[in-house]
């Protein structure tokens, strides 16, 4: 038998032509696909957002029809979230999680061909309501009633695009479950495995728990149209509020969703590049933990103002302050593994400092926003709008920019440009911020978010946010040529590729084989992780 | 070489930057940078409540940001630095657990007395009812029976028309102006109940110091007590559809006298209004009052020359419904609504739903060109 598994492991033999990508249940191909998926996505959804921002450029309307920039607001966000972010965070965990704990593969191969598969007809039954009758979902990504319901022959494809977004995520977290609890390598006890690892064991458990609820809270509104119910109608007894609290009891847990897995990225990042263990492994795994646990006691901080009772809104609110602790102990956590280490600046870790950095500033707003009565001004304008992009761009994508540099010359067996990459994180870092940080100020200021056209006193503020968006926009475009380049070829990476990394998926040789650990390795304190 | 490139790409833009900054005068942008004080108890409550949180995570983020500099400057392997192994203190977990823990309180304390105090509902001296509509507020003096629907004014919606040539810095007040203002009393604690008709909207002046949702099937309590006369502008804060963000609120607070006659005014005009429903029009005043009325319900959707937009909402030039020589499904229509048309039974009276008629058979192109009385239009309801 274990002639059969080095031959194996020899010989490399790949499937050809297109069946190779159609019926593949190896994890590495099927990783690419999510992440070639997530970053073709991301084009989409940023096009969108160029609509947007040459729309708000100027005062007054000049491109389109304010029922398109409607719907670019709202199908940006569904493809962005949906498309883009968590596709890539299951790419990096179908490409890394069973390198990491030594498995052969997932455990569930053909539901990961499953999962994957189902993503381009979702994304055909969404992005096909561009041409229907009524347009594309125009009532924002919340999919707020009634104001959803007004929407025309587009309202079925959206709520089943959602459900099978949903079904394709949960497929994807019991693979991972099931494959962590399952497949680990003698030795990988649950202490030993990566950051990375555990933020991906937690994340699914999320995803378990919140998408069925997003599931149930969109076919409310489907039978609400269609069949004559009336959950969130007040004239036949129901609620339209109601609705808020199901989605957001979703929306909340779907924030660590996303932002998780590039907190397991940068705990691999900062101690390879500091060449110094993870400081306080232990209180990382249970703050990630504790992160998760209390993100299904928040959620109506995000629905302030519809009219909450006072103790609700004051639970709501110290619930909400509670989770800048543990947020706080892993920022304080990267810093000490920073501290006294010997640091180096490649291209991945200076995208997970620019996380550390501007996630931060994510989260100060946050905070902010976490105080009810101020909430009260905040709510619905700019400011809100400032607070998630810092999360979920400089914060979320940047960590997984940061761990595709971080581990591309282990797909690939080549190292990238590093002057390019340098070059792609300065500029994409000074134009996010360009981008972003004024938003704060226009939102304080009074400016509605959503909306295609504003009174002339923001106009000056939104030329540069524009042009931060439009340099932003750009220059991702290098992203696309490093990695098409160090795919055709470059100076070879050794098998740790760099000079401080530890863990299993370092031991393989760059490119890994198609076929990795067929048989076990044998974990040690010494071998595993920091 | 490389980072020659990236020094001439960051001057670039600095250079670019300043030349938009220093053409347009800095106080422009220093205008817009923070929350507005406003003029209430609330407001100003709100505002120094923002200040203190500002401050205080600005210095959280002053602190953070410095170790980790230091750290990324000092501890540089080009820099000599070798890694030290430790990866575990107590007191430093606690210490980092707790500091923030003691913030957290501080902070906690003020905002639950400004929530308690913004909670406080009772003891009003009189109430409004605020109606949000796609895209309109209807406003409701519950104590002296009056009501009246405010829509943004006309030269703010032709101004924001696509590709309308009109520039909006040329108009004043661009998209915060409106027909109808909210004329209120100073010094009045006024309770302020807020609701819609249709979708989810959300009533929001700045100067007042909070938002509140409006939602159809639901009423909110809110409170205000404003303490300097003066105009205060605002918008809707909830997406509710197309022309979400052309639905003002201008609050106009005057002293107490000033408000006994605005008072006694709307109260003549809303009798003259009654009146004018009863008696037969002349075509001429019906095309003429039909124009304004479009214009301030129609246009949104059904567009400035009834041509509608494709796809989304119909065109009227043309329309079979229009063109019919009998007029009762229009009337029904109007008065019912359908699909995102919505009912206007209880936004216009007989007379405007009979002029907006008469105006839309007569124009365009429509062949029918008949007179539509107020009375026709109630006989249907």
């Amino acid at each position: 038998m274990s002639e059969a598994v080095i031959h194996d492991d020899h010989h490399d033999h790949k499937p050809s032509g297109i069946g190779r990508w159609l019926f593949s249940t190896n994890h590495k191909d099927i990783g690419t696909m999510y992440l070639v998926f997530a970053l073709i996505m991301f084009f989409v959804g940023g096009a969108m957002s160029m609509v947007i921002r040459a729309e708000l450029f100027q005062p007054g309307i000049q491109y389109v029809d304010p029922q398109f920039y409607n719907s670019m607001v709202t199908v940006h966000a569904l493809v962005m979230i949906f498309g883009a972010l968590m596709p890539a965070g299951v790419g990096l965990a179908n490409w890394m999680v069973p390198l990491m704990i030594g498995a052969p593969d997932m455990a569930l191969p053909r539901m990961n061909n499953m999962s994957f598969w189902i993503l381009p007809f979702a994304f055909t039954l969404l992005l096909s309501t561009f041409f229907m009758q009524g347009g594309a979902p125009a009532g924002g990504w919340t999919m707020y009633p009634p104001l959803v319901l007004q929407l025309g022959d587009g309202f079925p494809y959206l709520v089943f695009a959602v459900h099978f977004l949903g079904i394709s995520s949960i497929m994807g977290a019991i693979n991972i479950i099931a494959t962590v609890f399952n497949m680990r390598a003698p030795g990988m006890t649950f202490m030993r495995l990566p950051l990375f690892v555990w933020a991906w064991i937690i994340t699914a458990f999320l995803l378990i728990a919140a998408m069925p609820v997003l599931a149930g809270g969109v076919t409310m509104l489907l039978t609400d149209k269609y069949f004559g119910t009336a959950f969130f109608d007040a004239a036949g007894g129901g609620d339209p509020v109601m609705f808020q609290h199901i989605f957001w009891f979703f929306g909340h847990p779907e924030v660590y969703i996303l932002v998780l897995p590039s907190f397991g990225v940068i705990s691999q990042i900062i101690p390879t590049f500091s060449r110094k263990p993870l400081f306080g492994y232990t209180s990382m795994v249970y703050a990630t933990a504790s992160i998760a646990f209390l993100s299904f006691f928040v959620w109506a901080h995000h629905m302030f103002t519809v009219g909450m009772p006072l103790t609700g809104e004051l639970f709501f609110m110290y619930a909400t302050m509670s989770i800048a602790v543990p947020t706080g102990v892993k920022i304080f956590n990267w810093m000490a593994t920073m501290w006294r280490g010997s640091m180096t600046f490649e291209t991945p870790m200076l995208f997970a400092i620019g996380v550390l950095f501007m996630f931060s500033i994510g989260g100060f707003s946050g905070l902010m926003m976490g105080i009810t009565p101020v909430d009260f001004q905040y709510h619905d304008t700019y400011f809100i709008v400032a607070h998630f992009h810092y999360v979920i761009v400089p914060g979320i994508i940047f960590g997984i920019i940061g761990g595709i540099y971080f581990w591309l010359p282990k797909w690939t067996g080549n190292m990238y440009d590093e002057k390019l990459g340098k070059l792609h994180f300065w500029i994409s870092t000074i134009s996010v911020n360009v981008l972003f940080f004024p938003m704060h100020f226009i939102g304080l200021a009074g400016m509605p978010r959503r909306i295609p056209d504003y009174s002339v006193q923001f106009a000056d503020w939104n030329s540069i946010i524009s042009i931060g968006g439009f340099v932003f926009g750009a220059s991702q475009l290098i992203l696309v040529w490093v990695v098409i380049k160090c795919v055709r070829g470059g100076e070879k990476a050794t098998d740790q590729v760099w000079e401080g990394a530890h863990g299993l998926e370092w031991t393989l040789p760059s490119p890994p084989p198609f076929h990795t650990f067929t048989t076990p390795p044998k974990v040690t304190d010494a071998t595993a992780h920091s | 070489m490389f980072f020659n490139k990236l020094k001439q790409i960051i001057f670039g833009i600095t250079a670019f930057s300043l030349l938009i900054i220093s053409e347009a005068a800095l106080a422009d942008y220093m205008n817009v940078l923070n929350l507005t004080e406003g003029v209430t108890p609330t407001s100003k409550m709100v505002y120094g409540l923002h200040m203190q949180i500002l401050y205080i995570v600005t210095a959280i983020g002053v602190v953070v940001f410095s170790v980790m500099c230091w750290s990324i400057y000092h501890h540089r392997k080009s820099k000599g630095a070798v890694a030290e192994q430790f990866h575990h203190s107590t007191t430093a977990e606690i210490t980092w657990t707790i500091i923030p823990i003691i913030i957290l309180v501080v902070m906690a304390i003020p905002a639950t007395k400004a929530l308690v105090f913004m909670e406080q509902t009772g003891d009003a001296e009189m109430t409004i009812k605020v109606t949000g509509y796609q895209w309109k507020w209807k406003y409701d003096y519950l104590d002296d029976d009056i009501s009246f629907f405010s829509s943004m004014s006309k030269d703010s919606n032709d101004a924001r028309q696509l590709g309308s040539g009109i520039d909006p810095k040329t108009i004043e007040n661009y998209l915060l102006d409106v027909d109808n203002r909210v004329v209120l009393p100073i010094n009045t604690k006024i309770r302020i109940l807020t609701t819609a008709a249709d979708v989810i909207h959300d009533w929001w002046v700045p100067a007042l110091g909070w938002k509140r949702d409006a939602i159809p099937g639901f009423i909110n309590d809110n409170w205000t007590y404003i303490e300097e006369p003066g105009v205060y502008r605002g918008k809707c804060a909830e997406l509710c559809g197309r022309d979400h963000a052309f639905m003002p609120i201008v609050v106009e607070a005057v002293p107490k006298a000033e408000y006994a006659v605005w008072v006694e005014e709307q109260k003549t005009m809303q009798l003259a209004a009654a009146e004018g429903a009863e008696r037969e029009w002349t075509k001429d005043e019906l095309l003429e009052k039909g124009k304004d009325v479009y214009a301030a319900n129609c246009t949104a959707c059904h567009m400035a020359e009834g041509q509608g937009v494709e796809g989304l909402f119909p065109a009227l030039s043309g329309s079979a419904i229009v063109n019919n020589t009998d007029a009762s499904e229009m009337i029904m229509l109007i008065l019912n609504g359908k699909n995102m048309m919505p009912a206007f039974k209880d936004i216009l009276n007989d007379a405007d739903i009979a002029a907006a008629m008469t105006h839309e058979r007569n124009s365009w192109g429509n062949t029918v060109k008949d007179v539509i009385q107020p009375s026709d239009v109630k006989a249907m309801r």
